[in-house]
């Protein structure tokens, strides 16, 4: 029941604001016993499932535009491979005073939206 | 510029740092896109990064398939109600409690103790 509830607010993040059900689902995972790169593994994993549910919402409203995203898209995957091997790399206390530092960005930039 | 954004966006999003947030900067405050459209590139953009990643962290074990199954059925009725009431209430508001709560989390991960 408490896993359901996490992955409910996650989604209900998702789906609110458009992102941050990922920013949320590190911390919630680490809750549940989990490394600090285990969970932003399994968090990707989890955002994954959730952004497929989005995007045929999207794909529905005749939002998407394929050509741009497919301008980023190699070298994204590219980044992905980089991103993967440094995960497993990185030390955990490392890993979690690098997203503390993301997270308030990230805080700092919808609180100074007008 | 693609090149590095791409790169960058494509790495962060892969350790779970939410890569939105380099890709959907760029696309809005230099390319001048509007917000919706640059939501939708970035969730295009997502799904074939998120799916290399998923392989490499999986021969890695680094996902926890068992937490993620129980976490998947509220995830996806969470995003149903979000989406629904995201498009009946302004959520502005809403959003500066959620960064409220995010400056908690960021200060206390940022100044962890080490174990």
């Amino acid at each position: 029941m408490k896993k359901f509830i996490m992955g409910a607010l996650c989604g209900l993040l998702n789906g609110l604001f458009g992102s941050g059900g990922g920013v949320a689902a590190v911390p919630m995972l680490e809750t549940a016993n989990l490394e600090a790169k285990e969970s932003h593994a399994t968090s990707v994993a989890f955002i994954f499932i959730l952004s497929l549910a989005t995007t045929l919402s999207y794909l529905l409203g005749n939002k998407l535009d394929f050509d741009m995203a497919w301008s980023y898209i190699p070298y994204g995957a590219a980044g992905a491979i980089i991103g993967a091997v440094l995960l497993k790399k990185i030390p955990n206390s490392v890993l979690r005073r690098v997203f503390g530092a993301v997270i308030l960005f990230a805080a700092f930039r919808i609180l100074v939206k007008p | 510029m693609n090149i590095i954004i791409g790169l960058l966006s494509g790495a962060a999003a892969s350790m779970g740092f939410g890569g939105g947030f380099v890709l959907i900067i760029y696309l809005t405050v230099f390319l001048n896109i509007d917000q919706i459209t640059a939501q939708g590139v970035n969730l295009l953009f997502f799904l074939p990064v998120a799916l290399v990643s998923i392989i490499i962290h999986q021969k890695n074990r680094l996902i926890k398939w068992k937490l993620l199954l129980k976490l998947i059925p509220g995830g996806i009725l969470g995003i149903l109600l979000g989406t629904l009431v995201a498009s009946a209430i302004n959520v502005d508001f809403l959003q500066k409690i959620f960064a409220g709560l995010l400056v908690f989390v960021g200060f206390r991960e940022l100044f962890h103790k080490k174990k």
